[in-house]
């Protein structure tokens, strides 16, 4: 799988061969707006795959997934991320600035309308009422989310050590997040660092 | 105004920490719009981070309502740009790295070391939304039903939210 396109080398759309002309910035923008627009109840990232892969064909599945794989690693949300990547692909840096504000645009005003809103209703108590169930329903997404990343994501021991090791740190015993991030993530890098005669970083 | 300064190096700094999720950066959020700076009090975080479910695209959009609530449409505006322009260009600059990282061996063991991380940090942002948005049995009740449905069907979560919004309603109304 070539990823040179990644580099920005060259012209970043040479190689893909689905996207039948070069893409203009309005036609970027227009599709990440959508995708912004609609992607209603979490999941950006799928509403995401739909939309350039599936839908346009503008990026295959293998480049897909690694810009997802690259976005996991990274700090920001994946929906953005993937943005920033598939805007930066199909068109460069130009291509980027239109991608994350066409995604970001519909919801940013979306939620400057609940604060006008929150401000002016927020305080009845019909309306407490129904956010305090709303809320209790946003905390079974929360949980639903991580369980299912867990899934996918922890398989060894040590994967759900450094998980508890996280959780007791950070919400137990308030540590900054930053300074767990740095600490807890550079053991665990270390743990699964790479070795000789193996292919994996696997742990003996 | 005086604010603004302040409320723009918060969400730089908050965005930092969004490995792996929004979420990740939750209770650092709580710690510092609440406790610290007294922006807003726990509950209407809460109630913005659970409409912000409601809202599509990126699910912390819901900082937008924070800097609108902190200090109108220009805090509003410097809150999205500060939460989301320093990782746009992070992954700008890494992802045109990338391949260049293909063959360094430590490359698999930092995505390897970062996710179970990534995971513990969204498992304590979903605690501290848990501990701000369950407080009877009702709400206890509409999260343990969404979770389970959630991880057992396919079904939307937003029909889920709208739905439990309902069942709010009417448990106000019956009353």
């Amino acid at each position: 799988m070539s990823r040179s396109s990644l580099s920005g080398l060259g012209t970043p759309q040479a190689e893909l061969a689905a996207a039948p002309e070069r893409l203009t910035l309005g036609q970027i923008f227009t599709t990440f707006l959508i995708i912004g627009a609609t992607s209603v109840g979490g999941g950006l990232v799928a509403y995401l795959r739909r939309g350039l892969v599936a839908k346009r064909g503008w990026l295959d599945d293998p480049t897909f997934v690694q810009m997802l794989s690259i976005s996991e690693a990274l700090p920001g949300l994946n929906g953005t991320n993937i943005a920033i990547l598939a805007g930066d692909r199909l068109r460069g840096a130009r291509g980027a600035i239109a991608a994350i504000l066409g995604i970001c645009l519909p919801g940013a005003i979306i939620m400057f309308a609940v604060a006008l809103a929150y401000q002016a209703h927020g305080d009845r108590p019909v309306v407490a009422a129904m956010l305090a169930t709303i809320a209790a329903a946003a905390v079974g997404l929360t949980f639903s989310v991580t369980v299912q990343l867990g899934q996918s994501l922890l398989k060894r021991t040590s994967d759900f050590i450094f998980v508890l090791l996280t959780v007791l740190l950070v919400h137990w015993l308030h540590a900054s997040v930053l300074l767990v991030l740095l600490g807890v993530g550079a053991v665990a890098v270390w743990w699964y660092r790479p070795r000789r005669n193996s292919k994996e970083a696997v742990r003996p | 105004m005086r604010q603004l300064p302040v409320l723009a190096g918060v969400f730089a700094y908050l965005s930092l920490l969004t490995i792996g999720g929004g979420m990740s950066a939750f209770p650092e959020m709580k710690s510092l719009t609440v406790d610290v700076y007294h922006w807003l009090t726990f509950s209407q975080l809460i109630h913005f981070y659970s409409v912000g479910q409601l809202a599509p695209g990126p699910n912390m959009m819901m900082v937008a309502a924070i800097g609108e609530w902190v200090a109108g449409p220009l805090g509003a505006l410097l809150v999205v740009v500060a939460f989301f322009l320093p990782t746009a260009l992070i992954t700008f600059g890494v992802g045109r790295l990338w391949h260049r990282l293909e063959g360094w061996p430590w490359r698999d063991a930092v995505q390897h070391g970062l996710a179970p991380v990534s995971i513990g940090l969204l498992l304590s942002g979903s605690l501290t939304v848990a501990k701000g948005a369950v407080s009877g049995w009702l709400t206890a009740f509409v999260a343990v039903a969404v979770f389970g449905l959630l991880v057992r069907t396919r079904i939307n979560p937003a029909i889920l939210i709208v739905g439990s919004g309902l069942i709010g309603l009417f448990t106000f109304l019956d009353k």
